[in-house]
């Protein structure tokens, strides 16, 4: 099966291994992971001016060579998925972004949101099934006790994202559970780390994150997983002492289905 | 030859504002058949129907046209008028020139337009109006009310008092329902189990109620004054007439681990039991999932105890098969779900709870023997946090877009009790809006405030969180102060909304009782008819029609059951004449319309009937006329043109259409 595939600038530059482990994993499920041909940045936040245009043209020319070639669209960092699938709905329900979009872009066959949009963890959730993941695990986690951390953008807001319940998301614990880890229950699972707040006010941004790597590990948790590499960024930057390790789900994933290739850099 | 006259009314302003009412009285006096025209301030009062009336004997008018508001308010009036002066009361025809023109338009040459137009169409129609009689049926003298809460007893006592015979069937093993379970009643605190019991054992005393507990509606054939239901009756596995209620069985039960529905699962009960001490019938039942007999074939400790043989553990269900003149549908409500609201923690943390399970574990007899304790620990809670509207008026799929309307008084309640009971413990309240109205009532949720000093804090409660120390950290908002706030904190109950019990749905299916898009069954009219089904022969009472505390709820249940009273009190009943009737020439027998017949109406009879001079046999479509509603689809269904709907004949239908289009 293809896919089309958008990485991100960050999963090229500071999250290589969100990315190198996504498309490793992906082969031994027989998944071809396409790489959207000069892709531009997403943007990175989703314009939340109603009329702003030139920040969604990025989305839709990704969206739209995916199209082209009638395969759905992967991605797999949350602040991506947030801002193509956000797009993508836009151009779906919006006439007059629609319209401004064509105007400007001027593709052959005219773009109307009919691409697919999914996030790497749906792809395992509901392409390949958790199921056949446990099948392929060489090196199960053995109990591993892992907290899952959603952040925001995945989940919200719901009847766009359409990802998983947003109070009460379960994703990521039948992920870590296909992979023989022992997922930790706590409340803070699906809080905002802080996002881009870090940059104007660090000290909220620690105690946003740091807060939620306390809950984690007040039920217990040795480490985290997390789909973003803001989330990532946040948390391990949290000033929190004796923090507890952050990992992006994939790497975790090439870990239990023995891909993962000695540590080397980030 | 039809002599018709129209009566155009003002309604004062509310047609002749927007209306031309003396242009459109002119307009039609051109039309076919009319004879007669006039418009009058107001056609509903005594004069105008007075010129009715007398315009029908000196005119010797064959048809009536009041061209006035919509037929539902007074149809019937005009109906009765025209009876009273010696005309068919089918001869007479509505036409809504207020409700679908004056009150929707503004432009007043557009509004006399149309109303002409609609006068014409209305015109047209009667004159092909034929008169009609109503049959009759009897009445059988006996109600079913269906469910044993506190609607479904009052509704009960209140018919049987009135000297009918009344059946409850209500699904689980005792009556009691929802009230048997909370300890104090608001405004007056007194309490649920004190002034509910008694009615409950005056229920199963009175000489005219039958109980049916553990028991359930299974079908519901008929029609108004003439129902037949089946009843199913679930095997208790006790033979009812031996049991003396002693309870041995219960003591030496080994099986000890079901959830204990009675106190929201806050502890356990045995698979022999009985709801609670109170209940009614004092009988135990066993839960066949839970015993261990049922399960292994082995244990029947009970058996052995029972000194009176009552245990029965081949019991089968029985069905019984009653009839009823009239059916009182009191099926309550239930808490909603928590399932998609886990920012409380509720399915996490023991110490979440549901205002229900507050209920139980303040409650004397309840799990603690009315001791607050926090769940997790048994110990002596310092700080609460009270989250109301969980559920209620909301916007996304997982809320009910409703108030519930009984959570603001019983959190004031649960705050008061709390603080009168444990003044050491610190209360908060988060609200969207305090909704007070009712007697007494506001004048308590002060007490709350001012004279209990309990926190009530404007804002919503976003998430709670599980702490190291086992205490709770809540996050919330301050609306008035702007602030957010993190509470520590023991408990936190969470006044969850209400919604219709799950067993109604079904059951309104087999009434054909309209339902709204939240399953609460459906009043005939919202302010003039509101204890009664649209269907008729069906009544409601309590919250299986919308959220209801407990006076409101006794208050519909005896609105209920005078509307039964009456109906039970007549020996026959009208039928409506405007039903649906089969032209046995056209009719092919298809069974088209017996299909999307709601009813049942529709039978088939094999007839010999003359087809161009030749005697056949054929298969033929015959209407019940006491169940048939007039609802038309069958009429539209059928493929032929046999059916045709008497009051609004095909005919008819197009003679209003070509005068509106001419």
């Amino acid at each position: 099966m293809v896919y089309s595939y958008y990485p991100g600038c960050t999963l090229k530059t500071k999250a290589k291994k969100l990315d190198r482990y996504a498309r490793d994993c992906a082969q031994i499920f027989e998944i071809e992971l396409e790489e959207i041909e000069d892709w531009q940045c997403c943007g990175g936040v989703y314009p939340g001016m109603a009329d702003e245009l030139a920040t969604r043209l990025s989305p839709v020319r990704a969206l739209r060579e995916a199209g082209d070639k009638k395969q759905d669209l992967v991605t797999v960092c949350s602040a991506c998925h947030h801002v193509i699938k956000r797009v993508n709905e836009d151009v779906k329900t919006s006439g007059e972004i629609r319209r401004k979009i064509n105007a400007y872009l001027e593709p052959e066959n005219g773009y109307e949101g009919e691409t697919k949009v999914i996030h790497y963890l749906e792809l395992l959730r509901d392409r390949i099934g958790f199921d056949r993941i446990r099948e392929k695990v060489k090196q199960p986690l053995n109990g591993k006790k892992i907290a899952p951390y959603y952040g925001c953008l995945l989940l919200r807001p719901y009847d766009v994202m359409n990802f998983d319940d947003p109070e009460n998301p379960s994703i990521m614990e039948e992920f870590l559970l296909a992979i023989g880890a022992k997922p930790v229950h706590y409340a803070l699972k699906n809080e905002c780390c802080g996002g881009y707040v870090t940059m104007e006010d660090e000290e909220f941004a620690s105690k946003k994150s740091s807060s939620i790597m306390e809950a984690a590990m007040d039920q217990g948790a040795e480490s985290m997983i997390t789909a973003c590499p803001l989330c990532k960024y946040n948390l391990e930057n949290s000033g929190l002492k004796n923090g507890i390790p952050v990992y992006y789900f994939t790497e975790l994933l090439a870990e239990a289905l023995g891909v993962k290739e000695q540590e080397e850099g980030t | 030859m039809q002599k018709i006259g129209v009566f155009v009314c003002w309604c004062g302003s509310n047609i002749a504002a927007t209306v031309d009412v003396s242009k459109v009285a002119g307009a039609v006096k051109e039309e076919p058949d009319v004879i007669f025209a006039s418009d009058y301030s107001y056609m509903c009062s005594e004069a105008g129907q007075l010129m009715i009336q007398n315009a029908i004997k000196e005119k010797g008018l064959t048809g009536i046209v009041v061209c006035s508001c919509s037929p539902r308010m007074h149809e019937a009036t005009f109906r009765k008028a025209a009876q009273a002066a010696g005309l068919n009361p089918y001869m007479v025809e509505i036409a809504n020139i207020r409700e679908q023109c004056s009150w929707i338009h503004k432009d007043k040459e557009e509004g006399t337009k149309k109303a002409i137009l609609l006068a014409k169409a209305a015109i047209a129609k009667v004159r092909f109006n034929e008169p009609l009689t109503a049959g009759e049926t009897p009445v059988t003298k006996r109600a079913l009310v269906i469910g044993g809460g506190i609607a479904g007893i009052q509704t009960a006592l209140d018919i049987a008092d009135a000297g009918f015979e009344v059946d409850i069937v209500e699904k689980s093993p005792t009556i009691g329902g929802k009230m048997a379970q909370l300890d104090k009643t608001f405004p007056t605190l007194d309490c649920a189990a004190c002034i509910l019991t008694p009615k409950m054992v005056d229920a199963a005393a009175h000489e005219k109620i039958r109980l049916f507990t553990y028991s359930e509606v299974e079908k519901v054939k008929g029609f108004v004054g003439n129902f037949t239901v089946d009843i199913r009756k679930k095997a208790r596995s006790i033979q009812e007439e031996k049991c003396t209620g002693c309870g041995a069985c219960m003591e030496k039960c080994p099986s000890r681990k079901t959830g204990n529905e009675f106190n929201e699962r806050l502890d356990n009960r045995t698979a022999i039991y009985i709801p609670f001490a109170q209940a009614i019938p004092n009988i135990p039942s066993i839960d066949r999932e839970a015993c261990i007999h049922f399960k292994t074939g082995k244990c029947g400790i009970c058996q052995k105890t029972c000194g009176v043989g009552a245990i029965d553990f081949d019991q089968q269900d029985e069905r019984i098969t009653r009839k009823y003149g009239a059916i009182v549908a009191a099926t309550g409500f239930q808490p909603i779900s928590l399932e998609r609201f886990d920012e409380f923690q509720y399915s996490k943390s023991p110490d979440v709870i549901t205002s229900l399970e507050l209920e139980r574990l303040m409650n004397a007899a309840g799990p603690t023997k009315g001791e607050l304790v926090k769940p997790s620990s048994r110990k002596h809670p310092s700080d609460m946090v009270f989250v109301q509207c969980v559920g209620s008026r909301g916007e996304s799929c997982r809320e009910k877009s409703y108030c519930s309307k009984i959570c603001c008084m019983y959190t004031a309640k649960h705050a008061m009790m709390i603080r009168d009971k444990y003044p050491d413990i610190n209360v908060h309240v988060f609200y969207i809006d305090v909704r007070t109205p009712g007697k007494n009532f506001d004048e308590f949720y002060r007490r709350a405030v001012e004279d209990y000093g309990v926190d009530y804090r404007k804002g919503m409660v976003g998430k709670v969180m599980e702490q190291k120390d086992g205490r709770l950290l809540v996050q919330a908002s301050d609306l008035l102060t702007g602030e957010q706030l993190l509470l520590h904190t023991d408990m936190v109950v969470l006044a969850t909304a209400i919604e219709p019990d799950k067993s109604a749905r079904a059951l309104a299916t087999m009434l054909t009782a309209s339902m709204d898009t939240n399953d609460f069954f459906t009043e005939a009219h919202p302010k003039l008819r509101p204890v009664e089904s649209p269907t008729a022969g069906i009544f409601l009472s309590g919250t299986c029609q919308g959220p209801k505390d407990i006076p409101e709820t006794v208050a519909q249940a005896g609105a209920a059951a005078a509307k039964v009273i009456g109906l039970l009190s007549r020996e026959k009943l009208l039928n409506n004449p405007q039903v649906a009737k089969a032209e046995e020439r056209l009719c092919s027998g298809c069974s088209g319309c017996s299909k999307v017949c709601p009813y049942g109406a529709i039978d088939y009879e094999v007839r010999e009937i003359w087809d161009h001079g030749v005697r056949k046999t054929r298969r033929i479509a015959v209407v019940n006329e006491a169940v048939c509603q007039g609802c038309g689809a069958c009429t539209v269904t059928c493929p032929s043109g046999a059916m045709d709907l008497k009051g609004f004949t095909a005919k008819q239908i197009m003679a209003e259409v070509d005068a509106i289009c001419r």
